[in-house]
């Protein structure tokens, strides 16, 4: 492999423009991970527009610090007040608020950081070695392979992600749908346009996205709003000491690879790989009652998982061009909109962007573990901001922010129509991942599918005939079934042993880990006469809460 | 994979601690009823179908032609069957939640969108940005008048030097 290119990129990342884009993605990434209201997605899309006027790999390098320094900030709020300020950061709540308890809360925020940094680290390693290799075999894929390799993409995000399978295939659908509006490529007739002419051109990006995620989160968040915001536990000794670090060595290196594997697969991500990572931690440790006490595992092993996974589920966007989960499709739009197609031969067109994109990710990660170690008391003064106040601001930036695109007020009606849309799927349990991501992938799915039917002279067959769509088929196959099956299986065991119906954006692995550490009895309680623990009831409000927070308040999708 | 993982602990919630379940606090998730998650399904149901006729007048074409309406038709026809599916299958969903007093806050909210999009090309961004704001912060976010009223005139503000000022975009605008 060639590393002169590797190395050209960290001569593109220390260009001093895009160092400070690094640097305003990173905390505003860490801002957004703290306040309550937005998470990562939303803030990603309202700042869509903003992007027009920047360089493009300036643009990519600021949206992708947002994304990885959210998963940095989520943290904080998980340990000082039990409020997962991310879905990824669900799990760390059980361990981290345990500690904070203890007045180890800095100790909890100090290992989380490196953790982060550590995952993020390897995982940018790991994407290095391969992401050349996985392009240079897709370089050979023709259009039935991509054809295939999208329905995957887009099946494996509405299977595994949060939300009913079922429902999610249909936002998918309708997702695609929304892409065929317009002018017809091959045929150059006008489809679902109702004549008129804004539609003609098909439905631009830049709306369906700020309105689903952006407006959508800000309207379900006036419904949702509580306001009980405790005061934030004390911090104090963040460095952690020598035999802290070790003790929690094992989780960062395996948390790592977790992170790593689990955030490629598309669907997958930080959420899942953090829960993964914690069941794994108290699955090998020799002391698994202390889980949910405040292990130091139970922090140090999902905090690194979901950074190295957030880092990793850039490898499928920047080699296949298919968008790994909600946020990365929102990357893929941007990068549509700078008239860029990421795929097999990004790397080799614009090394520029693709090196550069990733060797920002470990500038980024040393600006965040210097923001989240010595500069944490800043960003916990954020929690005093109230929702109120930034509910209006948002909506602001994001309608005047759409407005600037196109000088359009007809863009501003799109918002609004799909902020409506929005929440009533976040109402009805829709995702709106899996539409998002679908309708960015429409277009060319679409024209693969044709392709490809006329290589195969009409015959269907084809696709399962060559090598690889075959394979990909047999895949989809069994996902389609092994997926669904799995999940319900635990969803059923949870549901029978804790006796809960899961909520919406509530994963069944997720309240599992939530009723086991709330279970583990506190130490030196002796159960009362009534046979009740006492102190295990609120252990398991405390879980309860928290499982149900970061869907709450930032929503499921990533 | 996973679901091994995690019964690794050996703990067992007693059945005494989790009673409490389906208690609805204040904040708590409220499941929606049926005719909501028919609703949930019909709204896709009928998109599905209209898009499938769209389709066809479009014209299917054949598969070695594909015409411009196959392809939104084979999605139109998966849209239909899933929501066949959740019509039949909704009992079993708990994922819609049903709309609260809250749910009334948000419909003042989108009224004061349309308000600001339809005031915008004729007064300009200011007066629609500063009452919006306030609205938001004194009624939606039962803040203080005092607060409400410089948050909004500061929020302004910002907007105008930073459009206008700094990034020079022609918003329409009143000054």
């Amino acid at each position: 492999m060639d590393f002169s290119n590797v190395i050209a990129g960290f001569g593109v990342v220390l260009e001093p423009m895009n160092l400070l884009y690094c640097l305003i993605g990173v905390i505003i990434g860490m801002l957004i991970g703290v306040m309550p209201g937005l998470g990562p997605v939303a803030t990603i899309s309202i700042l869509l527009p903003l992007t027009y006027s920047i360089d493009p790999v300036a643009a990519i390098i600021m949206l992708a610090g947002i994304f990885y320094g959210a998963q940095y900030g989520g943290t904080i709020t998980s340990v000082l007040l039990r409020l997962p300020g991310e879905a990824s950061s669900v799990v760390t709540v059980f361990d981290g608020h345990a500690l904070a308890k203890k007045g180890k809360a800095g100790t909890a925020l100090g290992i989380a950081a490196i953790g982060s940094f550590i995952g993020g680290t390897i995982s940018i390693i790991g994407l290095t070695l391969v992401a050349p290799l996985i392009a240079s075999v897709a370089l050979s894929f023709g259009p039935p392979e991509y054809a295939m390799l999208a329905l995957l993409g887009i099946l494996l995000v509405s299977t595994i992600g949060n939300g009913g399978a079922l429902k999610s295939v249909i936002a998918a659908g309708v997702g695609l749908l929304l892409a065929t509006v317009g002018r017809d490529t091959f045929t150059g007739g006008e489809r679902f346009t109702f004549d008129s002419l804004a539609l003609a051109d098909g439905i631009d990006f830049v709306p369906i996205a700020m309105g689903l995620f952006g407006l959508g989160e800000i309207f379900y968040n006036l419904d949702e709003r509580h306001n009980k915001i405790d005061s934030p536990a004390k911090i104090a000794n963040i460095w952690p000491s020598r035999a802290e670090l070790k003790e929690s060595s094992g989780a960062f290196g395996r948390g790592s690879v977790i992170g790593f594997f689990l955030g490629i697969l598309p669907g997958g991500g930080a959420t899942l790989a953090s829960l993964v990572a914690y069941a794994a931690e108290k699955r090998v440790s020799k002391t698994p009652n202390r889980f949910g006490r405040g292990a130091l595992q139970g922090v140090a092993g999902p905090e690194t998982a979901n950074n190295a996974a957030a880092t990793s589920s850039f490898i499928p966007l920047l080699t296949l061009g298919i968008p790994a989960n909600a946020t990365m499709a929102i990357i893929f739009g941007a990068l549509l909109l700078q008239g860029i197609v990421p795929g097999p031969t990004l790397i080799n067109d614009r090394p520029d962007l693709f090196w550069g994109v990733v060797n920002s990710m470990y500038i980024g990660n040393i600006l965040l573990l210097i923001l989240s170690i010595p500069l944490v008391g800043i960003f916990v003064k954020i929690l005093s901001i109230r929702a109120a106040i930034l509910a209006p601001i948002t909506v602001l930036i994001t309608l005047l922010g759409v407005y600037t695109v196109r000088n359009s007020v007809f863009d501003m009606v799109l918002v609004i129509v799909f902020g409506v849309v929005g929440y009533l799927m976040k109402k009805f349990g829709f995702e709106p991942g899996p539409l998002v991501l679908a309708f960015v992938l429409g277009s060319l799915m679409e024209t693969a599918m044709r392709q490809s039917l006329r290589i195969f002279g009409g015959d269907v067959t084809g696709f399962v005939t060559r090598p690889i769509s075959g394979t990909i088929i047999g895949v989809i196959f069994l996902l389609i079934i092994a997926i669904p099956v799995t999940k319900a299986i635990i969803a059923r065991r949870a549901e029978k042993r804790f006796g809960v119906h899961l909520r919406p954006g509530e994963n069944a692995l997720s309240v599992t880990l939530a009723r086991e550490a709330a279970a583990a009895p506190e130490t030196g309680v002796i159960p009362t006469v009534s046979g009740k623990v006492s102190g295990k009831d609120s252990g398991k409000d405390d879980a309860d809460a928290a499982s149900t927070a970061a869907a709450k308040r930032k929503g499921g999708t990533e | 994979m996973a679901d091994s993982m995690t019964s690794s602990s050996g703990k067992k919630v007693p059945t005494s601690a989790v009673v409490d379940d389906d208690e609805l606090e204040d904040d708590e998730f409220v499941p929606a009823g049926p005719t909501a998650n028919i609703g949930a399904a019909i709204a896709p149901l009928l998109l599905g179908a209209a898009g499938a006729y769209g389709s066809i007048q479009l014209g299917l074409g054949a598969p070695t032609d594909p015409g411009a309406g196959l392809w939104p038709f084979i999605i139109c026809v998966l849209i239909v069957l899933c929501s066949i599916a959740l019509l039949i299958g909704g009992k079993r969903f708990w994922d819609a939640e049903a709309f609260s007093r809250n749910s009334l806050i948000v419909g003042i909210a989108l009224l004061t969108l349309v308000a600001l999009v339809l005031a915008l090309p004729y007064v300009g961004f200011e007066i629609p940005c500063l009452l919006l704001c306030f609205v938001w912060l004194r009624f939606l976010g039962k803040e203080t008048w005092v607060m409400s009223i410089v948050i909004s005139v500061g929020v302004t503000l910002a907007f105008w030097l930073l459009f206008v000022l700094a990034l020079g975009i022609p918003l329409p605008r009143l000054f």
